[in-house]
């Protein structure tokens, strides 16, 4: 399962840079999108996924009756989920913001932190 | 012999406890201010003068307390010969400049700051040279650069004044930081840690191959401070402070810094090759290269400023001559110096004050409206002239006699201080004589003396150069014996007094005086000669600052146009660049690529969820139009939530539905405002560099991650949390005992991070929006509801 | 998004499945469930309920200001954690009672109460976040 995991791991990965290289602000989201769920899926793979059983504790007894699923990745990718969203909600609204102030997608165009003709700062004293 | 006495710990907190209380003196009391605050240097001197007798005696005063014990880090100070002679002259010296400057700044809007800098000064100075411990020395040593940047900025509102602080700053700060190095190398390399065990180490430095690093990183701090050449321009810059400033900072204390520490660490550093090549190398050309623009200059401050450099550059070349008597010439023209430099500097300030320019050309006849500041004048010039009976005559009979017997190399040094001082001989009564005789010209319309403290302080120093001259072996026994055997390590005799002797030495100071009228008559004509020899020269270490100042800027400019382009692309491009480099370099370099896998025997419903992810993923790169979008990545959303459900994780496949299903509504809300098309418009050309790196990236995290499973797993983490997720912490979800419970303080961090981004959404979303063009762009009148939703 | 069933259906379906994420987080200690999810799900339900009825009818609905529970949430978070500090435990160590209410044993604890501030916080911020996102679009 890892290998095939591997594989899904890279695709979500190469798509995703793929989509970030783009210059367009909403495609740069969607590819955040997908980087974050080939983080996960990598963390997940990573702590193995050889057993299925979900790690939980049967009602009559003090530890899991057989091998189960690796708890740790799980509590680490449970909580990586709900703050990928509320980053991602946060980024969709500010390149809404700038698309709005700005009037452009083309991050290319987004010069007003860095304008392409910055002068020279005063040599003076 | 050392003894120990907290008293002299505590005199360091006397400038700067007044220096604190200054401003509110001058605000409350204006009228006695200054004087109030020259007892507190008075009452350091005092407290110092008691220290005579035992440091006479050949006793070191040692005190102090751990300051940072873990890095075994002192605040200790030592009172030797070398270092409570220093100190007596920046308490002594201060308390007069605090007077003087109470008179000559009048009625100056920012007095209160100033005082407070230049007490600020005087206890980083006063702290500098009683330093033991090489940290505390290093701190106090910074200081007086910060502190002098102050002061030399005090009228920050020209630019020439900004430009010398700027300077000053930079050029001793930055010596300060190879002192810093040098010092850190020191401790390195030997293990001392203060004066005291440097000074008891002997041979110690002197024998290790660090020794030449040690030395350089040494000297730059001392030479930038004391203002050797190439690094004096700061110097003569610096009389853009108030003339207090200047009487000071160039007299005593701030140039004498990196003389001081040349003296201190003679013992343990000089006597080599090395030594005593570069030091009287920089000394004798910063000697006659300083006297020689004195004469250039037609400003008095700068004419005082440049022999000040000429005698820096003196000072440093007797230490690195290297006789025992060298060193003793150095410590009694150190002291001289200070006195009459001192004095000569507030003589020019009282110029300045009683007729209103400080222009040689423009200053003449001022003998009868100002007899006092002319015997002040007058008695500082003649020791700095090097004219019995005064303190100077002592100090020149010593350095010609010091190299009078000395090698060839010697000769030249002899030839470099006879030619040094009858240019400053020259200078000297260009300052203290040339404005007070002759014609008065009627430009100078009502010369006056001014208050008291304007002259009587400059009249003080001169005349305690004249009762040193006078009572020379009381001097000697008091103040220059103990520093110069401090400073060589080893006693020293001196018996010099005011009688000259028929011998080489005297020929050579009657050679010197005679030298120096001719040049003192010659001086208009020299100075012509000299100012148009400069400029066709047309450069100069000073423009020299200018110029690397510039190319810094520019430098930083251009590193940052580069590095910080603006482009998001080029920041993009480069982090996965990196990103792709660190998988792909130690698995190639290393050898550890992984196993082929074998074909994974999947359930088919196992294969059905895994295709589904792929088409969705490239559904969402392939889409023409939002809707497609913002499906397919849905669609690869919840089959990644499937594929957790599959795998053991109820949880995980929960939450990414719910979060799948709110990022479609949200994407969906937001898009459906953009109109934005998702589709790719990048030309074949861009597309492929984009391709072969998002390629490279995805494959190189797919082989990490192969490798990394193909590895032993170690499961102790695990184990502990499934073990005892029931008996410790009573709950049967593992997952979820995790999070609440092992990890709790985690998941706190990670809820405020969800916080907050809500409360940043909410904050953007409120902001009004202005268009670039001007016009406030249509905001839709329920955005700025964030605040007020309360019913 | 105005449909007449969806509206009429929006308030029974949202108080359904606030109920439904009570159970989640109250559950998640033994079963799959928590605060986390529970918190997504009550955020869906107000985002629902937002699309249906508009949005100032769920405010008045949640009678509160989003943030304001997300912040409580998160005091509360730290305060369950403050409990062990007068016992001389470490910050956040779980502490547990199971006084016996009505017959049977009720686990309380520490955690629970911090699991609850867990979801507090997602419902607040999360419904807070789709909240002006509607408002906007509206």
């Amino acid at each position: 399962m890892e290998a095939a995991l591997a594989f899904v791991v890279g695709m979500l990965f190469a798509v995703a840079i793929y989509l970030l290289l783009s210059e367009h602000i909403i495609r740069m989201l969607l590819g955040l999108v997908l980087l974050g769920n080939g983080v996960n899926l990598l963390i997940f793979a990573a702590g193995r996924a050889s057993a299925v059983a979900p790690p939980i504790i049967p009602v009559d007894a003090d530890v899991p009756s057989a091998v189960t699923a690796n708890p740790l990745p799980q509590a680490l990718i449970l909580t990586a989920i709900v703050i990928s969203f509320s980053f991602f909600a946060f980024l969709l609204v500010l390149a809404y913001r700038v698309y709005q102030d700005l009037g452009t997608d083309d991050t290319d165009r987004m010069r007003l932190a860095e304008p392409e003709d910055d002068d020279l700062p005063p040599l003076g004293y | 012999m050392m003894g120990s006495d907290t008293r002299f710990l505590l005199i360091l907190a006397l400038p700067f406890l007044a220096a604190a209380l200054a401003p509110i003196l001058f605000r409350r009391l204006p009228a006695i201010a200054a004087a109030g605050l020259a007892l507190f240097p008075a009452a350091a001197f005092a407290i110092l003068l008691s220290a005579l007798a035992p440091v006479a005696g050949g006793t070191a005063i040692l005190a102090g307390f751990n300051w940072i014990p873990e890095l075994g880090i002192h605040f200790s100070v030592r009172l030797d010969g070398l270092s409570l002679v220093f100190a007596l002259l920046i308490t002594g010296i201060g308390t007069l400049i605090v007077l003087y400057a109470g008179a000559y700044l009048g009625q100056h809007r920012d007095r209160g700051r100033f005082f407070a800098f230049i007490l600020l000064f005087m206890g980083a100075m006063l702290g500098l040279v009683l330093a033991d411990d090489l940290a505390t020395l290093f701190v106090f040593w910074e200081m007086t650069s910060v502190t002098s940047f102050l002061l030399i900025g005090f009228d920050h509102e020209r630019e020439a004044a900004r430009r010398a602080a700027i300077q000053a700053l930079a050029i001793t700060g930055g010596g300060g930081l190879a002192l810093l190095a040098g010092f850190l190398t020191i401790r390195e390399v030997a293990g001392l840690g203060s004066m005291t065990q440097i000074l008891a180490s002997g041979e110690a430095l002197r024998m290790t191959a660090a020794y030449p690093a040690i030395l350089i990183l040494v000297l730059c701090g001392a030479f930038t401070k004391s203002a050797q050449m190439p690094f004096h321009v700061w110097l003569p810059n610096a009389m853009e402070a108030p003339t207090p400033v200047s009487a000071y900072l160039h007299s005593a204390t701030m140039v004498k810094a990196g003389v001081y520490l040349l003296l201190r660490l003679n013992p343990a550093l000089g006597g080599t090759a090395l030594w005593e090549t570069i030091l009287p190398a920089f000394g004798s050309v910063t000697l006659v290269g300083g006297a020689l623009l004195a004469l250039r200059a037609s400003d008095l401050k700068m004419v005082l400023a440049y022999t000040t450099v000429a005698s820096l550059g003196l000072l440093v070349m007797l230490i690195g001559a290297g006789s025992q008597e060298a060193v003793a010439a150095a410590v009694l023209y150190l002291i001289a110096h200070s006195l009459f430099k001192g004095g000569l500097f507030m003589v020019a300030g009282s110029i300045d004050h009683g007729a209103g320019t400080r222009d040689i050309e423009r200053l003449g006849g001022l003998r009868a409206a100002m007899p006092l500041t002319f015997a002040a004048a007058l008695l500082c010039a003649l020791s700095m002239g090097g004219v019995t009976p005064l303190v100077g005559f002592l100090a020149k009979e010593t350095i010609y006699h010091a190299l009078v017997e000395g090698d060839a190399a010697s000769a030249l040094l002899l030839i470099a201080a006879v030619a040094g001082n009858a240019l400053m001989f020259a200078a000297a009564f260009l300052v203290a004589l040339a404005p007070f005789v002759g014609d008065r010209p009627g430009a100078i319309a009502h010369p006056h003396e001014g208050p008291p403290a304007l002259w009587l302080a400059p009249l003080v120093l001169g005349g305690l150069g004249l009762a040193a001259g006078l009572f020379a072996p009381a001097f000697h026994a008091a103040f220059s014996v103990p520093m110069a055997s401090s400073a060589a390590g080893r006693p020293v005799a001196i018996d010099i007094g005011i009688a000259p002797h028929i011998n080489l030495p005297f020929a050579l100071s009657l050679a010197t005086i005679a030298i120096g009228i001719v040049l003192y008559l010659t001086a208009s004509r020299l100075r012509r000669a000299l100012v148009r020899g400069l400029e066709a020269i047309g450069w100069g270490p000073d423009r020299g600052f200018d110029q690397m100042m510039r190319g810094l800027l520019r430098g930083a400019f251009g590193i940052t146009r580069i590095l910080q382009n603006g482009r998001l692309d080029i920041y993009i491009t480069v982090t996965f660049t990196v990103i792709a480099l660190a998988v792909w370099l130690p698995m190639t370099l290393t050898g550890t690529l992984p196993a082929v896998p074998v074909m994974p025997h999947l359930r088919f419903y196992e294969w059905m969820v895994l295709a589904l992810i792929l088409i969705g993923i490239f559904a969402v790169v392939r889409a023409k139009n939002r809707l497609t979008a913002i499906v397919s990545l849905g669609i690869q959303g919840f089959a990644v939530a499937l594929l957790f459900m599959l795998l053991g994780a109820p949880d995980l496949s929960f939450t990414q539905f719910m979060v799948e299903t709110l990022s479609v509504v949200v994407l969906a809300l937001v898009m459906t405002r953009l109109r934005l098309s998702p589709s790719d418009h990048r030309p074949w050309r861009e597309m492929l560099p984009d391709v072969a790196l998002a390629v490279a990236g995805g494959a190189g995290i797919g082989l990490f991650l192969l490798r990394l499973t193909q590895r032993p797993f170690d499961n102790a983490l695990s184990d502990f949390f499934t073990a005892y997720s029931r008996t410790i912490a009573h709950g049967r979800n593992i997952v979820n005992v995790i999070i609440v419970d092992f990890r709790g303080v985690d998941t706190m961090g990670e809820i405020a991070v969800v916080m907050t981004t809500g409360l940043a959404i909410l904050a953007l979303i409120g902001i009004r929006v202005i268009r670039r063009d001007g016009a406030p762009a249509a905001v839709s009148p329920a955005a700025p509801a964030a605040g007020e939703a309360r019913p | 998004m105005r449909s007449v069933i969806l509206r009429a259906t929006a308030p029974y379906l949202t108080a359904l499945m606030v109920l439904f994420s009570i159970f989640v987080l109250l559950r998640g200690h033994n079963e799959p469930g928590g605060g986390f999810i529970g918190g997504l799900i009550a955020a869906s339900a107000f985002a629902i309920y937002g699309i249906a009825c508009g949005v100032a009818s769920v405010r008045q609905a949640m009678h509160f200001h989003p943030l304001a529970i997300a912040g409580a949430g998160l005091m509360l978070a730290v305060l369950s954690g403050c409990l062990s500090i007068p016992l001389e435990r470490p910050f956040l160590t779980g502490l547990w009672a199971f006084p016996a209410v009505l017959g049977g044993d009720v686990g309380l604890s520490t955690p629970m109460f911090f699991d609850i501030g867990v979801y507090l916080v997602v419902v607040g911020s999360i419904s807070a976040i789709a909240l002006a996102l509607e408002e906007e679009d509206s």
